[in-house]
């Protein structure tokens, strides 16, 4: 009998043409998609020119979004989204997406139908891991190995042990996808799941609809791990469905397979949870940072990991029929064209505005302290986005807290860090 | 081949917005990306460091994004390297990619102080404090990765593979 595996070792051996690898093992695999973005591609551009490369492997399958400094913040970042526009035009990229059709990476991919899962995803951004939601293989590389896949399609690997993650019970009101990663990563540390891939499963799992799946697997990395992945179900088939642009494959864990380490949460006693800076890892209730009485200057609501359209109708619950408390700067973007354009025929956008939110284009912006939200010494941010560093939003003595889209909006509301339960 | 310099040590978790913070990402040229190296972690560092030195680090070095200006700056400053306890896989990727010489030992990692001056041989992975004497090992580099230095890089080692497959 065939040795059981993981999800990420059989899409793995799928794409080197076996049937079985082994963690810890050295392969080189086939990648369906090989992701850039204006930071990352610019070099994986110029080492493509510098190796003599004249075509990329395949233009249907090299993704390239210009959504980091984008819509241009400056002239050298213009110059970057130069780099990515000429060549796109130069190797007929079908997937070049820039001005009115870019949205964040991360949320526009699966949404376009681009990944699909089964996929073996590679991306020069490290939360490619995002991906994972859909039941592919997706991880974040650098420039230098995007280079070679889109020279290639192909990439090096090594087969990542598992930890399997199972969650028990029911989520109570406000508590999210983003808390349960938060938890988890709180549990595991930053370095938990280093190399590693780290499977979600259980019925809380498979109670979270995508935008929370694609925002745990999304905040992987930040445990450390090579991927995050979930199996397939209804719901991922629902979404997948109508949108993807390629066949795709369902694979599960093997009975037996083997995991590094496993973990069971029980998700009925949480409550929403705060990432204090400068780590992720620093997670504490939501009560706590509310008796603590934290003040803020910014709250943001977007990004990769929490800007898509649920998110919004969640923030949007919040805050309809509330302003933002005065001196508090709130910022809300939208992660793709198609989201802001829901959110505006839902009415959600009309809420935002009406409790004097910032409505933002499509953009990673302010996440990585890029543009469009910038915090001054000593701010503090409130934000539904995946990193709290030093410096991450601004200038190094300011500060990020990370939350839930309803902490966030209710925090905005107050002026001090709060659960929405309290407003 | 033998690296000798002077080491600058670091805490746990060093991110890469630490390493080269976003706010100089608006372009990738090494030289500018290597004035503002480690500038988030130590606002001094550039004044501080000479070509040839070392950063000595904990845990989990290079944790974060995936963005390859991170071992650039490094290089493009003209540091010999990073002794770690452990490297963020992403980074240790990219390090092998670029061909900036990384070597993960949690004894020396820890045992090391600042303003040692260390000497490393890469092909053994020997690191060898000048002050003490003492010798540290570090964890042998796999045979893959040592085939993609040898070649310069991946890009290099990709190049060859493509001329071999021509000829």
């Amino acid at each position: 009998m065939a040795k059981p595996q993981t999800i990420t070792q059989k899409i793995l051996a799928a794409h080197c043409g076996r049937e079985y690898v082994e963690p810890g093992e050295l392969i080189l695999a086939k990648v369906d998609i090989a992701l850039g973005n204006d930071i990352t591609a610019p070099i994986a551009i110029k080492e493509f020119r510098e190796s003599g490369a004249k075509r990329v492997f395949d233009p249907e399958r090299v993704v390239l979004v210009a959504d980091h400094f984008a819509p241009n913040k400056d002239i050298p970042s213009a110059i970057q989204c130069q780099i990515l526009r000429e060549f796109a035009r130069e190797q007929g990229l079908r997937h070049f997406y820039d001005g009115g059709e870019m949205g964040v990476e991360h949320a526009l991919l699966p949404e376009k139908g681009i990944v699909v899962p089964g996929d073996l995803i590679i991306g020069a951004d490290s939360h490619t891991c995002t991906y994972g939601a859909l039941g592919a293989f997706a991880t974040g590389v650098g420039s230098t190995d995007l280079a070679a896949a889109m020279i290639t399609g192909e990439a090096w690997f090594k087969v990542p042990e598992s930890i399997r993650l199972e969650y028990q019970g029911v989520c109570p009101e406000w508590v999210t996808g983003k808390d349960l990663i938060l938890h988890t990563i709180g549990d595991l540390g930053v370095d938990g799941a280093r190399y590693m891939a780290m499977e979600f499963v259980g019925p809380a799992i498979s109670a979270l609809n995508m935008a929370e799946r694609f925002s745990m697997a999304n905040m992987a990395v930040e445990a450390g791990a090579k991927n995050g992945i979930m199996a397939v179900d209804e719901v991922t088939l629902a979404y997948v469905r109508e949108r993807a642009l390629r066949p795709y494959r369902v694979y599960e864990s093997d009975a037996g397979a083997p995991y590094a380490l496993t973990r069971t949460y029980e998700v009925s006693r949480l409550e929403p949870l705060v990432a204090y800076p400068p780590s992720p890892e620093n997670v504490h209730p939501v009560s706590e940072a509310q008796e603590q009485g934290i003040r803020i200057d910014q709250a943001v609501i977007g990004s990769c990991t929490n800007g898509r359209l649920e998110d919004l109708r969640l923030a949007a619950r919040v805050l309809k029929g509330r302003t933002v408390a005065r001196g508090v700067r709130l910022i809300v973007i939208p992660a793709t064209p198609l989201i802001y354009r829901q959110a505006l025929e839902e009415g959600l956008l009309a809420i935002f505005l009406e409790a004097g939110a910032v409505i933002s284009p499509p953009t990673c912006g302010p996440c990585l302290g890029g543009h469009m939200g910038i915090l001054a010494p000593g701010e503090v941010a409130i934000a539904t986005t995946n990193r709290n560093f030093t410096g991450r939003m601004g200038h190094p003595t300011s500060q990020v807290y990370l939350a839930n889209p309803a902490v966030t909006a209710a925090s905005a509301v107050t002026g001090r860090i709060t659960s929405p339960a309290a407003l | 081949m033998l690296l000798t310099g002077r080491t600058h040590k670091f805490g746990d978790d060093i991110n890469t917005d630490e390493i080269i913070p976003a706010r100089y990402l608006n372009t990738s040229d090494p030289a500018e990306l290597a004035r503002h190296v480690m500038e988030d972690a130590d606002p001094e560092f550039v004044q501080k460091m000479q070509p040839g030195d070392f950063i000595v680090a904990g845990k989990n070095f290079g944790c974060g994004s995936s963005r390859e200006h991170a071992p650039i700056a490094i290089k493009a400053a003209g540091l010999s390297g990073v002794i770690a306890e452990s490297f963020a896989r992403i980074f240790y990727r990219n390090a092998f990619n670029m061909g900036l010489p990384i070597l993960e030992c949690p004894e020396a990692a820890r045992e090391l102080k600042g303003g040692q001056t260390v000497t490393v041989n890469l092909d053994t992975g020997e690191i060898t404090v000048k002050e003490t004497g003492r010798r540290y090992h570090s964890r042998p580099i796999p045979p893959f990765m040592q085939e993609l230095l040898a070649d310069g890089g991946l890009i290099p080692h990709l190049k060859k593979r493509l001329e071999a497959r021509a000829t």
